[in-house]
């Protein structure tokens, strides 16, 4: 589950991992109030206004201001609020600013240097242990510094039986060639920020930038944070952080029925049991010519309410040209789910475009004798060839017709 | 032979009498799986399925000798599932439930890393030596007795593949569904390891997908030590970036992790790699002739 960056600090704040001051709203009027909040506190009459949105590369699409007076502070919050935010990361459509974080300026003078570092945690799959990995290039997409300069890039692994050593901490410090003040608050900022990560159940906690200020202060700039998903039973308070406005609403109403959906932009819809053969699914679709509309995995019963549900779902995208319904029916019987697919497409009336339903395993004639007998416009394979010619077929003719 | 499972093995299922274990545990008795006993904490002492049901998994390992076991607890209690039978000394543990947390996973890995037991799994559909064990959830007949080991990370992905082998005339020694979850007990690479040293087994399928560098892994272990035909698919080459597509381990990261990189990998290491899922039976078949 992904976070906005205001609830990632926020949470990140409750173990003692420095982040500035900043107040998320809704109004432009809450805006003001925050920023004579923020001002009262430290006298300083500049904050940043950053738009609130799932998506990286907010500052590139002018989500991030910095305001230098109360009036500029009222001109961004009303230019952001609302307004559709396109970044390199939200696809062309962009997407709409509800919310945005009026937050304490930290680029303040001072007798050191700032400096913009990376620093993520996240898992190393290939060890199955836990991994930091940070830059002295901060501020700038990780994956260019990796073309760009790999030997900037640094990784420290955690032992899961000890956790972060003091020693570790040390060592990251010292890469990022700190020193003093910032070197004492970079060793404090490392343990503080993975102790968070593991006590949230995050997968990805990424800082970019992580700020080092001219007093030599160390404070997460920006804050990007997942949390496993898998975990959230134990995290109830992280669950009401759920922000729907954020997904797909396809996906949100796939969601209550079960249902493992991703939209996609293609024009063939397709409905599997099990995600690797869906995966598969998808990429048949596009070897026959089409592009997938959809990931969906109805699960391993592929019960007939999920079924009509899943053709309700699919055929609300007016991209769809086609149905691919893939069912490898082991214990659940080809006949059953066959049973199940005429019910839908009789629940749901009126369907105009071609459905192809490859049912195999047990009882597969059967069900393909079923689906032929139906009446309904509805067309059989068995083989998963024979699936992937009919859906070139039927794509043939609706750019025909 | 076969690898891991076999007709001496001697399977004990932890979460034995909850409705999943039971449904799955009839279907494995009627494939002639010996099925010795259940572990369900609290039950032990009656019988389910008229097989024994411990308390603790070193109970059935004592009573039983048994040394394999499936697990169907549920996700925030089958980490520790997992440790018990490992430290009950059990040799294979399979591992069904999906949804396990990654930070519990990260202890289990490190748990077992002394013990002597190899972990199949999690969130996986388990493993079937045909006619003679299975130890999951696969249907039993769709497969046939023969040389085609399989790996897969996915569930019905495998019994379509499985299906076209058996289709092909040709049958499988052993099929090792290993899981879609980021932290697995038992990698590719490991697992074609043990279908290279098998005796009967000709040829190998391996079937992976997006995220994370596990088929990466076993294309190179496979260009320096393989001995056998290996025809591999590679699901979701049409997947988006940073979207996870059902499995929890399946996310494009970065760009060493798509279908597309995987696939490259494969072919330079002399793996027989299909675009097509409708062509790795045929691929095999075409192989072994």
């Amino acid at each position: 589950m992904n976070l906005h960056e205001y609830q990632g600090k926020a949470l990140l704040k409750k173990f003692g991992v420095p982040v500035p001051e900043g107040i998320m709203v809704e109004s432009i009027d809450q805006a003001e109030k925050a920023a004579h909040q923020i001002f009262d506190h430290n006298n300083i009459e500049v904050w940043a206004v950053k738009a609130q949105i799932h998506a990286g590369g907010r500052g590139k699409g002018g989500g991030v201001k910095i305001a230098k007076s109360f009036k500029e502070l009222k001109q961004y919050s009303s230019e952001i609020l609302g307004m559709q935010l396109v970044t390199p990361q939200t696809g062309p459509n962009g997407k709409k600013v509800r919310k945005i974080l009026i937050e304490e300026n930290i680029y303040y003078p001072g007798p050191e240097k700032r400096s913009e570092i990376y620093m993520s945690v996240l898992l190393n799959r290939a060890t199955s242990r836990n991994m930091i990995m940070y830059s002295p290039k901060g501020g700038m997409n990780i994956e260019e510094v990796a073309e760009e300069s790999p030997e900037l890039i640094f990784t420290e692994e955690i032992d899961p039986k000890t956790g972060i050593q003091p020693f570790q901490c040390r060592r990251i410090a010292f890469n990022l060639g700190l020193e003093g003040n910032a070197y004492k608050n970079m060793v404090k900022f490392v343990s503080l920020l993975y102790n968070a990560y593991v006590n949230l159940d995050a997968s990805l906690i990424e800082i970019n930038p992580l700020f080092k200020a001219a007093d030599g202060k160390i404070m997460a700039a920006d804050t990007k944070m997942t949390i496993d998903n898998n975990s959230l039973y134990r995290h109830p308070e992280i669950c009401d952080m759920r922000d729907l406005n954020e997904e797909d609403p396809m996906e949100v109403e796939a969601g209550k029925y079960d249902l493992n959906y991703v939209k996609l932009d293609g024009n063939v819809g397709c409905m599997v049991n099990g995600a690797g053969l869906a995966m598969a699914t998808m990429d048949i679709i596009k070897l026959s010519g089409g592009e997938p509309a959809n990931f969906l995995d109805v699960g391993g019963s592929a019960s007939a309410k999920r079924v009509e549900e899943a053709f309700r779902i699919i055929l609300k995208d007016p991209n769809v040209k086609a149905i691919l319904v893939n069912i490898f029916g082991g214990i659940v019987r080809c006949d059953r789910v066959a049973n199940g697919i005429v019910d839908a497409y009789n629940n749901i009336g009126k369907i105009d475009i071609p459905i192809i339903v490859r049912l195999q395993g047990t009882n597969a004639e059967i069900a393909k004798d079923i689906i032929d007998n139906s009446g309904l416009k509805v067309q059989s394979a068995i083989l998963l060839k024979e699936a992937a010619e009919l859906v070139n077929k039927s794509l043939v003719l609706s750019t025909k017709s | 032979m076969s690898i891991l499972v076999n007709k001496n093995s001697k399977v004990i299922i932890q979460g034995f009498t909850g409705s999943e274990g039971t449904f799955h545990a009839e279907q494995m008795i009627e494939y002639g799986t010996n099925v010795v006993a259940g572990v369900t904490p609290g039950k032990g002492g009656s019988t389910h399925l008229n097989k024994p049901v411990y308390n603790t998994v070193s109970e059935a390992v004592r009573q039983e000798k048994a040394d394999v076991s499936l697990i169907f607890v549920p996700p925030a209690f089958a980490a520790d599932a997992i440790m018990e039978a490992a430290e009950a000394g059990i040799k294979v543990i399979v591992c069904i439930t999906e949804g396990i947390p990654v930070k519990d996973m990260i202890v289990v890995k490190e748990y077992l890393k002394d013990k002597n037991t190899r972990l199949i799994g999690p969130n996986c559909p388990g493993i079937i030596s045909p006619e003679e064990c299975k130890v999951g959830i696969m249907p039993g007949f769709i497969h046939k007795k023969g040389n085609i080991g399989i790996v897969s990370r996915s569930g019905t992905l495998t019994y379509e593949a499985v299906d076209q082998v058996t289709k092909a005339g040709l049958g499988q020694s052993t099929c090792v569904g290993i899981g879609g979850d980021p932290i697995l007990g038992s990698s590719m690479k490991e697992i074609i390891e043990l279908f290279m040293q098998d005796d009967e087994t000709k040829g190998i399928i391996m079937i992976g997908e997006i995220g994370g560098g596990m088929e990466a892994e076993a294309a190179y272990w496979i260009k320096e030590h393989g001995n056998k035909p290996v025809v591999s698919f590679i699901a979701g080459a049409t997947a988006p970036k940073g979207r996870t597509m059902g499995h929890a381990g399946a996310i494009i990261g970065g760009k060493d992790d798509t279908a597309e990189a995987k696939k490259k990998i494969l072919r330079e290491c002399g793996v027989y790699c299909v675009d097509s899922p409708a062509d790795i039976g045929g691929k095999i078949a075409e192989l072994l002739k």
